[in-house]
């Protein structure tokens, strides 16, 4: 019987195997699809605002510094559970959150806004989602986090919690925070010399 | 009289297999017409996974279905609506995994599994043919 021991291993390994990535995949959730998004330029869009119709919004308004991009509704439950800590955030300074009103009527977000406070730098208004379906946006709430070019750098499908604001968030736009210093000192050699 | 009756009712209720969920405003090329609706069998609804967005109640399967119209009258072929969705919701989108990156492990995993099992039961056979008969076996 020479390698007859591995070779009778060989089935019960595979089925093995098998075993760990079916258990595996019994607990991943189908709804969290990532983004394919991530690391490219965010998808342009010009939309109404949502306080005043007349005036635009669009994505280059965020570029220049990273920002948050907080998609919600205000038919949303899970929207309203995350409000407090977006309200916390803005409080802080410490990143910019534009929001985007998704399948929405103006009058429910606005009176939304005035009941639980307003933590949006901006608001644009997406009634008819043809901005949301461009980002693949297919829930609210979602949370794009966008770095100073407007690259897309991180996407929350779900509600933000303390956590995943620590662990996730935070520590990325850190890091986009030194990148762009970074470039800017290199791109300005008087300022880096100081 | 009972069975007729009941033919009547059948037949009345014919015409519920002929509701579409949006039967409103079909594009008015046919050829784009059948398109369309084939192509709206072969997306995922993402918000109810196991349905496509065909007929799909859900609003975000009725925007996705606006917007695929929407390309095809601006006259995008189905690969491009096609390229559009992948590139926003992923290639978990379509039901039908495109032929490409990890995805054509999918796809060939089938056919190596068979020819491993091919190769191995010849190796067997091979074997089994090399040994002494046994006069004694039942």
């Amino acid at each position: 019987m020479k390698g007859g021991g591995l070779k009778a291993f060989l089935p019960i390994g595979a089925f093995i195997g098998l075993v760990v990535i079916f258990y595996v995949g019994l607990f991943k959730d189908p709804t969290l699809v990532s983004s394919p998004l991530i690391g490219k330029a965010a998808p342009a869009f010009d939309l109404p605002s949502l306080h005043a119709p007349n005036q635009r919004i669009s994505n280059t308004d965020m570029v220049g510094d990273v920002a948050l991009l907080n998609v919600w509704a205000s038919w949303c439950p899970a929207c309203v559970k995350e409000h407090e800590l977006l309200q916390q955030i803005a409080a802080t300074g410490t990143i910019p959150i534009y929001g985007l009103n998704w399948k929405d009527e103006r009058a429910d977000g606005l009176k939304w806004l005035q009941r639980l406070g307003n933590p949006y730098t901006a608001v644009a208004f997406d009634y008819d989602n043809v901005v949301g379906i461009n980002w693949g946006v297919y829930g609210a709430p979602e949370t794009f986090l966008l770095d100073a070019d407007g690259i897309i750098l991180h996407k929350l499908i779900g509600q933000m919690t303390p956590e995943i604001w620590q662990d996730e968030f935070l520590p990325l736009i850190e890091a986009a925070r030194t990148r762009a210093g970074t470039k800017a000192v290199n791109s300005n050699p008087e300022e880096g010399t100081g | 009289m009972h069975t007729s009756s009941c033919w009547l009712l059948i037949t009345l209720l014919l015409p519920v297999f002929a509701w579409a969920i949006d039967p409103s405003d079909k594009l008015a090329d046919p050829e784009l017409q059948a398109m369309y609706l084939s192509i709206t069998q072969e997306v995922r609804c993402l918000v109810c996974q196991n349905q496509p967005i065909a007929d799909s109640t859900a609003p975000l399967a009725a925007d996705l279905r606006r917007e695929i119209k929407r390309m095809f009258i601006e006259g995008q072929s189905e690969a491009q609506i096609k390229d559009f969705l992948v590139e926003r919701y992923g290639d978990y989108i379509l039901y039908k995994p495109r032929f490409r990156s990890w995805n054509i492990l999918l796809w060939l995993a089938p056919g190596i599994l068979l020819i491993i099992g091919l190769i191995a039961l010849l190796r067997i056979v091979r074997r089994r043919a090399q040994l002494p008969i046994d006069e004694d076996a039942p």
